[in-house]
């Protein structure tokens, strides 16, 4: 079964140049026919070859904004980040109100629901005897768990996310006011690939609470464009459901489980390539006494997400403003309270909990015998090849290769080295191999030097 | 299929290369995860065994479809009591290996828990075999 995935490869622009497959951690990408190809059951949304790709030839699929229309009651749930893309100037109530304009009657900030994730969490941390406990926080994470650290996925929390406790609570409220379920559409402003496809095949769960997506950088420029109409002459709206605590508003940021975790040994990692080291050693039970792991793919966590537009550190700099200013208030003890989501707290922390997350290994067969063929005729080929993982074959290593040629029918002369000696040895026709190269890298690229 | 690596004495850093090795290869193999959780608890203890107590040695694995057998085979200087020695709470490591963090008198009873079956043979002044097998299915 393929696994839905958000990233994708726009083969019009792919130039085949394979900088996106050097990037990527689950080596889900060849290059053949002068373009890249994404493995849809190793890509885990990361997102890495994203901005890898010099050529802007791979995009995040998303749900063509019309589809908000489908529904008379539309809902848009955005996260913290998303306000923290304008400068300081341009007032959170005021984007509050292009949304509105654009056809939102109601927005809501996603970490509203954070006080209630952050108890569910912190009633994990208490009881949980698995060590280390792992954040389900960031979906790429979750999924690269499945994917390459199969033997640590009863250590991820199983309960939903702060958007998916928001939207079922956002869908409550609006059934109570007497919407039917089927009219109200709840729409999530996402920062990267990697909660698209949370949203759209999620992990332990049925279903989405989630109907559709909308891209950070495409709602950026909706709204940017109404500012710049606007200019001096614009309203503002206050939010009807109370605003952020603190806390809530650093959530995403790098820290933001971390700072409020109640184990004595917590660490929050960013990063794709430092979350999988640190992997490596709990999977290898080289770690001892980590309580909790708060893991985020992004450098700087959601403020670094794919799809947004501003500056990560920038990002994070606004949110940490408005968290401050914030907590002044609360000191102060002006800020209200978000009632209306702590009446529903019963119904939401009762099913706050999704079911524990399946392995989805990469493995050479399902069969073990079989496996261990392919894996002795593996290593065969791997003393063959010349290791220095060139890329020239199409795959991002001489291993990937050995790997291919025993499982994909790759052939051992897709190797320039081979290629070479077979030529010497006459083999191999010039053109025989040049042939070889027009496969993998695509007419063009030959044919210049013809 | 036959896999073979070095341990060094005294080399903490590199411990548990053998371990994430042999990892790889069973996960690639489709292999339980839970079973190879225990084959890498088993082997990193048995690793960190032979850096702290013996003189270096290797670590063989023999992976069928069946089983893995692995054998930790270091140059002494042997256990004279190994009723002792699988007892917890039971150590001769150093001061500077306790220092290190290891050392707990925990590691053969850990390595007894993690595998279907452990033969420790041990000659003084000659080495220790450690052979565990663990079922791969």
């Amino acid at each position: 079964m393929a696994f839905f995935h958000a990233l994708q490869i726009n083969e019009n622009v792919c130039e085949g140049c394979s900088h996106c497959m050097r990037v990527c951690p689950t080596e889900a990408i060849r290059v053949r026919d002068g373009k890249a190809h994404i493995n849809e059951n190793r890509c885990v949304d990361c997102g890495n070859c994203f901005t890898a790709c010099p050529h802007k030839a791979i995009f995040v699929k998303q749900d063509d904004f019309d589809e908000i229309f489908k529904f008379p009651c539309r809902v848009a749930l955005v996260p913290a980040v998303f306000l923290g893309q304008f400068k300081d100037d341009i007032t959170v109530s005021r984007i509050y109100a292009i949304l509105n304009e654009i056809g939102f009657q109601h927005v809501i900030e996603t970490e509203i629901s954070t006080p209630l994730y952050t108890e569910k969490k912190n009633e994990m941390e208490r009881s949980n005897n698995n060590k280390p406990l792992i954040s389900s926080f960031c979906p790429a994470i979750v999924r690269l768990i499945q994917v390459k650290f199969p033997g640590l996925v009863d250590n991820i929390m199983p309960i939903k996310a702060p958007l998916d406790i928001t939207a079922m609570f956002i869908r409550r409220k609006l059934v109570k006011e007497g919407w039917p379920e089927d009219q109200i559409g709840v729409f999530y402003v996402t920062p990267c690939a990697a909660k698209i496809a949370a949203v759209k095949s999620p992990v332990g769960e049925e279903k989405s609470s989630v109907d559709g997506v909308i891209n950070m950088d495409s709602l950026y420029n909706r709204v940017y464009k109404k500012i710049k109409e606007q200019g001096h002459d614009y309203k503002e709206v206050k939010l009807p459901i109370a605003q952020l605590t603190s806390d809530s508003i650093l959530t995403s940021l790098t820290n933001g489980e971390r700072r409020l975790s109640i184990s004595e040994h917590s660490l929050s990692i960013d990063g794709m390539d430092n979350c999988m080291e640190f992997l490596e050693k709990v999977e290898n039970d080289e770690v001892e006494g980590v309580d909790f792991l708060e893991l985020r793919a992004c450098d700087q966590s959601c403020p670094g997400g794919i799809l947004t537009y501003n500056n990560r550190f920038l990002t994070c700099e606004r949110l940490f403003n408005r968290a401050r200013y914030v907590a002044g208030k609360e000191r102060r003890g002006e800020l209200t309270r978000a009632k209306e989501v702590e009446d529903e707290h019963d119904y939401l922390y009762e099913n706050i909990s999704v079911e524990e997350v399946e392995p989805r290994s990469i493995s050479l067969d399902p069969d073990i015998s079989k496996a261990l063929e392919k894996m002795n005729k593996i290593k065969e080929i791997e003393r063959m090849l010349p290791q220095i993982d060139c890329g020239i074959c199409g795959a991002p290593s001489c291993d990937a290769l050995a790997e291919d040629i025993v499982c994909n029918g790759c052939k051992l002369s897709d190797c320039i080295f081979v290629q070479r000696n077979m030529e010497a040895r006459k083999d191999m026709k010039v053109e025989e191999s040049l042939k070889i190269m027009e496969n993998i890298w695509g007419y063009e690229k030959i044919e210049k030097f013809r | 299929m036959h896999l073979e690596y070095t341990v060094i004495e005294g080399d903490f850093v590199n411990a548990g290369s053998a371990s994430s090795s042999i990892k790889k290869t069973l996960k690639q193999l489709n292999v339980n995860p839970s079973i190879v959780k225990r084959v890498v608890v088993a082997l990193y203890e048995a690793e960190v065994n032979a850096i702290a107590h013996a003189y270096g040695g290797v670590v063989t694995a023999d992976i069928d479809a069946g089983k893995i057998l692995l054998r930790v085979i270091d140059k002494g200087p042997g256990i004279p009591d190994i009723e002792w020695a699988m007892q917890e709470g039971h150590s001769t490591a150093s001061p500077e290996v306790r220092n290190m963090g290891f050392g707990a008198g925990m590691g053969l009873p850990n390595i007894k828990k993690n595998v279907d079956r452990l033969n420790v043979q041990s000659t003084v002044g000659v080495g220790t075999t450690v052979e565990m097998e663990v079922n791969l299915s």
